[in-house]
């Protein structure tokens, strides 16, 4: 294997001299292997990958949404000084096609190009700018088309067919109980939400190796190595033991990782040089180098009893996929499938459509299909409680799921599902104090007037931009539930592997764990030491260097991680304590029925203490490697949408209160409170920054954030025009986490990433909603939707 | 072009380097000090934060030549030689740290403030770290830690 000079490191044990209880097992508040490198600057991201002799490697992206490309010379480029290699289709030695769930994407362009940053060619030189530069010289002679620009659009009749099966990636038809059910109470609305980005913080990047014997290794940041390696192969015409691949340090990854983005391309310009090739993402070509969140366009009916009991939802879901599939037909049987949120309704009729366009691809970003409808559904309930004259929490208590309901898959619910509770928690939560001077009331001028302190501007809608003293602003609270479901569904394999070796190194037992499974930020290497310091009774666990060299771990997304892998190394883990057991039995040479592995020691509750586990290991490795998956689901049924498919659901309410200045259209966000179930809290201070981090996507959807598309093309390419929160934007957060087992799960945990992201969004939105008495039926909300300058769509 | 100058307490040296390389690229590409973080590279997001002759700035923004001769410190050289920076300690202990691609700017732009003001309110933190990203923690625990080590750089610690 060949090893760049800058390579990622193996996660160490912990140094002696660490506090807290940093080498706790699995409901404690164990440290990160990984921090120290982390906050010294010594953790080896991608774009931190260095090797002797590096070349630099760049992408000639399409400036079209839609074009023919009739023909491409490469030649000045390729004679430019620095530059050693321009390589176009015509040099993808394999297949020349990638995508998660359809091959449907060319890894370089050939004849068409159907948005706008697809790649077409690829430049190695010996500076970034010298490859920037020949890029620049590579003539493409594009016969530029009119794009379709629009979901609804793409699957109208006479549409232009994008791919040859036409522009339709998914249709999910729900049905359940009568589709012309009537009731008492019927409130209607169309909603939008905008294009997010996962603007994960360490750009997309990767060093490719050539081994010299006609394979490769790749270092590169992502979610799923497996998957990678398998389109990896393909497109060089390789086998896997020819294509190995290694987890670089990811800075953050939120779905937008689960596609390719430079691994093909490296290896290419690697194998073709026979040099290291490093290629690392500015902010710009970020924006065109991963997927987003689908854009989506939705119609929803419900229909109530004048008590409030819901009869019937009726939803219509377009969801615009751009111009590959990646991973739009499981958002879009997410979005179908879960789409009129956490409620018990006897009849449901939902069509849920994933469409090509000529937009950026869309695919997979945490929350996953499930986002976008909560908007939806949740704005619906408020309307229906509005129309019905009841509290709107009350309203959603009373259909909440809970514990046996049907889903409307027709699916039983046969954990905890404690939404009312949820609800009722982020309720009783206390309510941030009124701003001085009165929320509504006197403005700060009489407020000083009248001897009470002025307002701090900071805390006001505007900030230090001076728009207001307090004039025009109103205050709203709103609330909103999530519902998702864990790890992968409708009959997918969804496994992990383990390996798991127990060995004496310095006289003191030590655990490493092997998998390939990403860690992205989010704990995965805290989780897995504190399963095998559990399991096995040992403070010191080495997370191995993440890699193929064992099975595959599955995708970092979906929530499964903790779960799937969490699973997969507490298997190994038991598989070797009975075998570290059964030595001890060997060498004492008799059976103690309840001996256990606890604190290094052999222990038995008749005899306490009975063999130390560095005494019985002696030289002796145990070593299991364990291929672990949940439950299976079941794909659903084609035309009504039925089905076991979803192995676990999470749930999390948020309550969101709002500032807004109802003049200038600007919001502040005073607070968010978030109650959530997470089974177990495996690391409860891990868990705590999951639900901080992902509320803070969620508000950023709803007030901040969107990848502004037009023609298919985007506009705002930069942190200075695509705003996600800083530190200004996000509130101090009150935070209830429940523990209700589910008895499937490993230690009854859930997963615990996504649902934050869900509601926290749809909280807000209904917070100004309350603010402002506006209906709002687009997020992002944008100011001049709240002044009334430009309302959004109708209903 | 050839640059030198003081880094970490180290006299370096880079040569070679074109004229429109930024300091960001020299310290992570020429000088092995790849701890200032490239999330946007045209200084929006903080992550690339390092001192220039004592005043934090965006390693992004600054030409190479600009640094000749200057006094540079990254967040390579914050720690002791045997223990982390109280501000490095404290985002650990607070859990402020999930992919940590942002730590480096925010732990060099909290080293900052906490030399100027030794007991900042929240607002003041707020302020302070306003043009410092993280997109996976939500900022909450990243306050904390900005207290905790404010709390413990005044009691000595
Ligand atoms: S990399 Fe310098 S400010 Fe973002
Ligand atoms: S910890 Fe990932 S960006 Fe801040």
């Amino acid at each position: 294997m060949s090893t760049p000079t800058r390579a990622p490191a193996a996660a160490p044990g912990i140094a002696p001299d660490q506090q807290r209880d940093r080498a706790s097992g699995i409901g404690g508040n164990a440290a990160r292997p990984d921090g120290t490198l982390k906050v010294t600057g010594q953790f080896a991201y991608g774009s931190d990958l260095w090797a002797d002799d590096m070349l630099w490697g760049v992408t000639l992206r399409s400036p079209h949404p839609y074009a023919r490309i009739r023909g491409v010379a490469v030649g000045e480029a390729l004679a430019t000084g620095g530059v050693f290699a321009v390589l176009t289709h015509a040099d993808v030695p394999g297949k020349n096609r990638c995508g998660l769930e359809h091959s449907d994407q060319p890894v370089l362009a050939e004849d068409v190009v159907r948005y706008q940053g697809e790649p077409v060619a690829l430049v190695a030189a010996d500076h970034p700018e010298v490859a920037l530069r020949a890029a620049k010289k590579i003539a493409v002679d594009y016969q530029v088309l009119d794009p379709v620009t629009e979901a609804r659009a793409a699957l109208a009749p006479g549409a232009p067919a994008l791919h040859p099966d036409g522009n339709l990636v998914r249709h999910l038809k729900l049905r359940k109980g009568d589709p012309a059910a009537s009731a008492e109470v019927v409130v209607t609305g169309c909603y939008q939400v905008g294009m997010q980005d996962q603007a994960f913080l360490g750009p997309e990047a990767g060093l490719a190796v050539p081994d010299g014997l006609g394979g490769v290794d790749l270092y590169v940041a992502t979610q799923w190595l497996h998957v990678d390696q398998r389109q990896v192969c393909a497109a060089l015409g390789l086998p896997p033991e020819q294509v190995r691949l290694t987890l670089a340090g990811v800075g953050g990854a939120f779905g937008g990782r689960e596609d390719l983005s430079m691994h093909v391309h490296a290896c290419l310009l690697a194998l073709h040089t026979g040099k290291p090739i490093k290629m690392v993402y500015n902010r710009e070509e970020s924006f065109f180098g991963h997927v987003h969140r689908h854009p989506a366009t939705m119609r929803y009916e419900h229909g109530a009893s004048a008590d409030g009991k819901l009869q019937y939802v009726r939803a219509e879901i377009y969801l615009d996929g751009g111009a590959y599939a990646s991973s739009t037909p499981a958002v879009v049987g997410n979005a179908g499938t879960m789409g009129i949120g956490p409620y018990v309704v006897p009849n449901v009729h939902v069509d849920c459509y994933g469409a090509y366009t000529n937009n950026p691809p869309c695919g997979a970003m945490r929350g996953f299909g499930s986002v976008q409808t909560a908007f939806a559904y949740e704005a619906q309930m408020d309307k229906l409680a509005a129309t019905l004259g009841m509290d709107p929490v009350e309203l959603r208590c009373l259909n909440a799921m809970s514990l046996g309901s049907e889903a409307p898959t027709g699916q039983i619910v046969d954990s905890q599902a404690p939404v009312a509770e949820l609800l009722d928690r982020v309720r009783k939560m206390p309510l941030p104090p009124a701003r001085a001077g009165g929320i509504g009331g006197p403005s700060a001028l009489a407020a000083q007037r009248h001897g009470q302190p002025a307002f701090d501007l900071r805390d006001l809608p505007g900030g230090v931009a001076n728009t207001t003293h307090g004039e025009g602003v109103r205050r709203g609270i709103g609330y909103a539930v999530a519902y998702k479901n864990v790890g992968f569904s409708e009959g997918f394999d969804d496994y992990s592997t383990a390996r798991v070796r127990l060995e004496v190194i310095g006289g003191e037992p030590v655990a490493t764990v092997h998998t390939a499974a990403a860690e992205v930020g989010q704990g995965l290497v805290t989780v897995q030491q504190q399963i095998c310091r559990t399991e096995l009774g040992v403070d010191q666990v080495v997370i191995h260097p993440v890699n193929t060299q064992v099975g595959s771990g599955g995708s970092t997304s979906a929530s499964r991680q903790t779960y799937v892998t969490g699973g997969a190394v507490r298997a190994a883990c038991q598989a070797v304590a009975g075998q570290a057991v059964a030595l001890a039995q060997r060498q004492l040479g008799r059976t103690i029925a309840d001996l256990r592995l606890d604190g290094g020691q052999f222990v038995s509750a008749a005899e306490g203490t009975v063999a130390s586990l560095a005494g019985v290991l002696g030289s002796d490795i145990i070593e299991e490697t364990v291929e672990w998956r949940h439950r299976p689901t079941y794909p659903v049924d084609p035309e009504t949408g039925q089905g076991f498919a979803h192995v676990q659901y999470a749930f999390a309410a948020h309550r969101a209160v709002v500032d807004v200045d109802t003049e200038l259209g600007l919001v502040k966000v005073v607070e968010l409170a978030c109650a959530q179930d997470v089974g177990k809290a495996i690391n409860p201070d891990a868990v705590l920054g999951q639900i901080q981090g992902g509320s803070a996507q969620g508000l950023g959807l709803a007030i901040m954030e969107e990848i502004q598309v037009s023609d298919g093309m985007i506009r705002n390419p930069s942190f200075t025009d695509y705003l996600i929160p800083t530190i200004l934007d996000m509130p101090p957060m009150q935070i209830d986490v429940l523990e209700y087992p589910d008895p499937n799960a490993p230690y009854g945990l859930r997963g615990v990433g996504e649902p934050p992201t869900i509601s926290s969004g749809p909280a807000v939105a209904a917070a100004i909603r309350a603010a402002t008495g506006l209906e709002l039926h687009r997020v992002p909300i944008r100011p001049e939707h709240i002044t009334g300058s430009m309302p959004g769509p109708a209903p | 072009m050839r640059i030198a100058a003081t880094i970490n307490g180290q006299q370096m040296q880079a040569d070679d380097v074109w004229p429109g390389e930024s300091l960001l690229y020299v310290l992570r590409e020429r000088l092995g000090l790849p701890g200032s973080k490239n999330a946007c590279e045209q200084g929006e997001c903080g992550s690339c934060t390092v001192y220039l002759d004592g005043i934090p700035v965006c390693a992004c923004l600054v030409a190479a030549g600009q640094a000749q001769g200057r006094d540079i410190v990254t967040v390579e050289g914050l720690a002791g030689p045997s223990q982390l920076h109280p501000v490095q300690q404290a985002f650990l202990d607070a859990g402020a740290v999930q992919c940590g691609f942002c730590t480096p700017g925010l732990i060099v732009a909290t080293h900052d403030l906490l030399s100027r003001d030794a007991e900042p309110t929240d607002l003041e933190i707020r302020e302070a770290l306003a043009g410092n990203l993280c997109r996976c923690t939500g900022y909450e625990k990243i306050l904390d830690a900005v207290r905790l080590a404010a709390s413990r750089m005044r009691a000595g610690g």
